[in-house]
């Protein structure tokens, strides 16, 4: 009689011991612990980029008050706004351009860097750093003062020379040149960071090789040096591509887009015509246009990047 | 068996007889030369806000050499640190900064350790998408964000919008990404042998996080943090966007607009919260430069 | 004509002088072997033949020009690395052809270049892959290839068989020999084994220390040392050296190892140490062939004595033996059916025609 008790208890006690150990169980289980792990970045990343990002396109849809949907009718009111096809072909020009420059210095400084004894390295780098490391909406501002249309120092100093003052940001030309000027200020340390890291993972004996095959410097950094990089070219091009294409602050400092529009970039547009001229929806529609035009830069690049990643 | 018949009827070049040790000299006297060149251009901007700050209006005024400091004064840096509305904008700033980068370390970390070393279904996409998720722009972000934040408002109530705080929930969308992304670097070069070494002696996956994993990534938890400090120091377009009245701003915002009252630009002034507002970066650049430079380069060249 | 010449040549760093002037005449068509222990200075010396190193003192001399000032571009020569530093983003056929292609050679004279090299190196499949896709013995065999074309005066080889496994190494070996027998071109090879520095070159250099120790074939070396550190160096198991004395005992010299144990020398060599110092320390130098077991019938200028085995190394076709001997670990090479058992007593006999007589204190042989 007692055994059977006994048993029954038994039976009893162990139901709610499996149910525990189960819960238990799942969380010791690998993924429910990495899920866990990683949910805030999966919420964060949901609520906080992607979700805005599929609202802009309702929102583009939508007229100025946001009461009506009106399908394409912004975007063809962009399209037939001449200002807006400027600030296209600046957006673009302003890009490339200002990323061509920032590579190629980037390039030669880290190759002179990478050229002076190692013991000295460090305090070049840490001053041609500077730049970067300056919050660009703080220089930005040394800059404007530099291009002061009545006290600009850089007019002081050329007037020495001859040479008129300038209209650094008062001129479409001089003013699309600050910009770029600017940037490429900003931007280069960047470029020249990643090249010297990578210049230094390149194997001396490759070099040697070369010389001893009968090359000289420049047909040195041609067949050795560049094909040995292609990779991180690619990479912080595409980075600062992206970056470069969507800049806000430097613009909206210096130049406000003037003089007459000239200087506009997609960002400081949105900004004007979205927040400053409070038509939310028409904003929305001018910033959506930067997603194809960087689609396109992100794919092509990308596709070279695992194309020469599998070879390397 | 024939003997290899090449013979030398190729072109040869003329063999110049220079001297390589002469020739090395000179390549570095112009490296030299050029590297000052780029150094002394990177660090004028800087210079000059130093040089400006310390001039009086006046002196800006009467148009002298504006290389030259004739009258020094520290005037600007006692007006701006005794202004309750800059040293309103520096603690903004402040406090803004360094609750994201607790809130960013506290959502990266785990989920690069989860990403680096827990091999489970879906991490492979999370990774990329974390990379792919950087690419996006705040310029494209800021229009719909702000109309959600004005849309939350009007659902709930809580006011978000002008308020600094709100700036700690948006943010970590800059943050976080590339934190992630160079912990995973750091994460993914620890042996695996580590792992099995803490499993055997009995540690649990947060264990083997906080005890071994934690210590040994330093490096790399402290260029992410200074990452994140820094980016979110220097933000501008968010919160312009999103804070307008005056003791909301922080202080990128609040220098470029407070200070030019009308078509009145106090350069002095201005040029003096530039330099304040440029420190904060530039003192940790200059201690941790090594951390700061690592952080950069772990990130892309891990890609 | 394609000679190498180092007058004084010196290397300092700092302080620190790597290279202590080296004089070294190398002979159109001949294989110098570079050999010595780490950092006794081969590789430096070889980078300064290359131009891959500035040179602090002497002269180099390439073909009869002096070359201390030319890039290496200009000097023609042709270098294979120990890692052999392959263009990883080139095939073969273009690592291969690169120098050429750099001084602009016709396209048909290339092709032709690198289809002779290829078959001579047994790599003509390889020609369109990549360096990745290669194992390390057929990476060696690119460098070499890349050398060959370029039909240069001199070819540097430093270390390049030491990331190969020991198979391979024997393999490559012959390779590079084979291919020294076909192509002739002045070769300057630098290696720390010295069994590819017996069986490659016409003359080894040894090197010790930035200095030269004794340049010659791998037989004198061999049988002549001229200093204990050659005497050791060459030769596998090391020759024995044991500290030794030498008297005059009823009208003849010994050799004293031990209180009981003193040999007389045979007349040949007799004579030669007959004016040596006997208040000075010497040394026995003795090559483990030389030491072996007893033999039934006694020859001239062999001695026989007991020995207490240490330890045995059976090696299949002989034993090497271990045993102490006037304080000092002996190894000997016995007939792997002589009996010989690790602890049990064999009686051995020293060849003394083969002996070396070392002043301890010089290192310097007599």
């Amino acid at each position: 009689m007692a055994d059977v008790v006994v048993e029954q208890g038994r039976v009893a006690a162990t139901p709610t011991r499996r149910k525990r150990a189960s819960l238990h169980n799942a969380l010791k289980r690998k993924s429910t612990v990495a899920f866990f792990l990683t949910l805030p970045l999966i919420v964060l990343i949901a609520l906080l980029v992607l979700y805005p990002a599929l609202y802009s396109v309702h929102l583009a849809t939508l007229n100025k008050s946001m009461q009506r949907f009106v399908g394409f009718g912004n975007f063809t009111f962009l399209f037939k706004r001449e200002t807006f096809w400027m600030v296209v072909q600046q957006s673009c020009i302003f890009a490339i351009t200002a990323v061509i420059f920032k590579a190629l210095i980037g390039f030669i400084v880290a190759h002179l860097v990478h050229n002076t004894p190692a013991k000295g390295q460090r305090k070049w780098r840490g001053m041609l750093l500077v730049p970067w490391v300056i919050p660009p909406a703080m220089s930005t501002l040394a800059w404007l003062w530099l291009f002061d249309p009545s006290y600009s120092a850089f007019n002081y100093t050329l007037s020495f020379f001859g040479i008129g003052p300038i209209p650094w940001l008062g001129e479409t030309g001089w003013a699309r040149f600050s910009v770029i000027l600017v940037n490429v200020w900003y931007g280069a340390p960047f470029f020249m960071i990643m090249y010297l890291a990578s210049l230094k993972s390149v194997p001396d004996q490759l070099y040697e090789a070369a010389a001893i095959d009968g090359a000289n410097w420049w047909q040195r950094i041609w067949y050795v040096t560049l094909p040995m990089m292609r990779n991180i070219i690619a990479i912080t091009t595409l980075f600062s591509l992206i970056v470069t294409f969507a800049n806000f602050d430097i613009v909206r400092i210096l130049t406000s887009g003037g003089p007459l529009d000239t200087t506009h970039l997609f960002a400081t547009w949105a900004f004007q015509v979205g927040i400053q001229s409070s038509d939310i929806p028409l904003g929305a529609s001018v910033s959506l246009f930067m997603v194809p035009i960087l689609a396109v830069a992100a794919i092509f690049i990308l596709r070279d990047v695992s194309k020469r990643g599998n070879e390397a | 068996m024939s003997t290899l018949a090449i013979d030398k009827a190729g072109p040869t070049r003329k063999v110049k007889y220079g001297s390589m040790s002469r020739d090395r000299a000179w390549a570095l006297r112009w490296s030299y030369f050029f590297l000052i060149l780029f150094a002394a251009f990177s660090l004028i901007p800087p210079l000059y806000m130093l040089i400006t700050s310390l001039k009086s209006s006046a002196e800006i005024g009467a148009a002298t050499n504006p290389w030259w400091v004739f009258h020094p004064t520290l005037s600007n840096y006692v007006e701006l640190l005794t202004s309750d509305q800059f040293l309103r904008f520096f603690w903004n700033s402040t406090v803004v900064s360094i609750v994201v980068v607790i809130v960013t370390m506290l959502i990266s970390v785990p989920a690069a350790f989860a990403l680096a070393r827990m091999k489970f279904w879906g991490s492979a996409t999370l990774a990329t998408g974390v990379f792919l998720t950087y690419l996006i722009p705040d310029s494209l972000l800021f229009i719909p964000l702000f109309k959600m934040l004005a849309v939350f408002q009007d659902l709930t109530g809580i006011t978000l919008l002008n308020r600094w705080y709100v700036l700690i929930f948006i943010y970590p969308t800059l943050t976080v990404p590339f934190c992630t992304w160079i912990m995973i670097g750091y994460f993914a070069s620890i042996p695996k042998e580590l792992d099995e070494a803490a499993i055997i002696d009995g540690a649990s996956w947060l264990q083997t996080l906080t005890r071994i994993f934690i210590p040994v990534a330093l490096p790399g938890l402290i260029a992410a943090t200074i990452f994140a400090f820094t980016v979110s120091w220097a933000q501008f377009l968010y919160p312009l966007v999103l804070t307008t009245s005056v003791d909301q701003l922080v202080l990128p915002v609040g220098i470029t607009t407070t200070l030019i009252k009308g078509d009145v630009f106090n350069w002095g002034q201005i040029m003096t919260g530039a330099l304040l507002g440029a420190a904060p970066p530039l003192i940790i650049y200059a201690f941790l430069m090594d951390y700061y430079i690592a952080g950069l380069t772990a990130g892309a060249t891990k890609g | 004509m394609a000679e190498v010449n180092l007058r004084k040549v010196v290397k300092r760093y700092d302080d620190v002088e790597a290279v202590r002037g080296i004089d070294l005449d190398i002979a159109d068509h001949e294989f110098v072997v570079l050999v010595g222990p780490s950092g006794c200075g081969k590789s430096t010396t070889l980078r300064m033949i290359a131009g891959l190193e500035d040179i602090s003192d002497g002269d180099i001399m390439i073909g009869g020009d002096v070359v201390n000032d030319v890039p290496p571009k200009d000097r023609d020569i042709a270098m294979v690395f120990q890692n052999y530093a392959l263009y990883p983003h080139m095939t073969v056929a273009e690592n291969m052809s690169f120098g050429l292609r750099l001084k602009r050679y016709p396209k048909a004279e290339i092709k032709a270049r690198i289809d002779e090299a290829a078959r001579m190196l047994d790599i003509e499949e390889l020609i369109d892959r990549k360096p990745k896709q290669l194992s390390g013995g057929q990476r060696q065999r690119v460098a070499m290839g890349r050398a060959i074309v370029r039909n240069p005066k001199v070819f540097l080889f430093d270390e390049p068989l030491s990331n190969l496994d020991a198979k391979l190494r024997v393999q490559m070996r012959i390779e590079i020999k084979k291919v020294h027998q076909k192509v002739r071109t002045t070769t300057v090879y630098v290696t720390h084994d010295q069994v590819e520095a017996m069986t490659l070159a016409d003359r080894v250099v040894v090197m010790n220390k930035g200095r030269i120790e004794q340049i010659g074939t791998p037989n004198e070396l061999y049988h002549k040392p001229a200093t204990r550190f050659v005497a050791a160096f060459i030769g596998s198991p090391a020759m024995n050296f044991l500290p030794c004395q030498l008297e005059e005992t009823a009208g003849r010299l010994h050799v004293r190892l031990t209180e009981q144990i003193a040999f007389p020398l045979p007349p040949a060599r007799a004579a030669r140490y007959q004016n040596a110092k006997s208040d000075q320390k010497l040394l026995l130098g003795l090559r483990p062939e030389h030491i072996t077991e007893a033999r039934a019938h006694a020859e001239p200028g062999v001695e026989a004595f007991d020995a207490m085995l240490d330890v045995t190394e059976p090696m299949g076709m002989e034993t090497l033996i271990y045993f102490t001997l006037a304080g000092k670990q002996v190894c000997g090479r016995v007939n792997p059916n002589a009996g010989a058992h690790d602890g049990e007593a064999l009686r051995l006999a020293v060849d003394l025609n083969n002996m070396h007589l070392l002043n301890e204190a010089t290192g310097a042989v007599i």
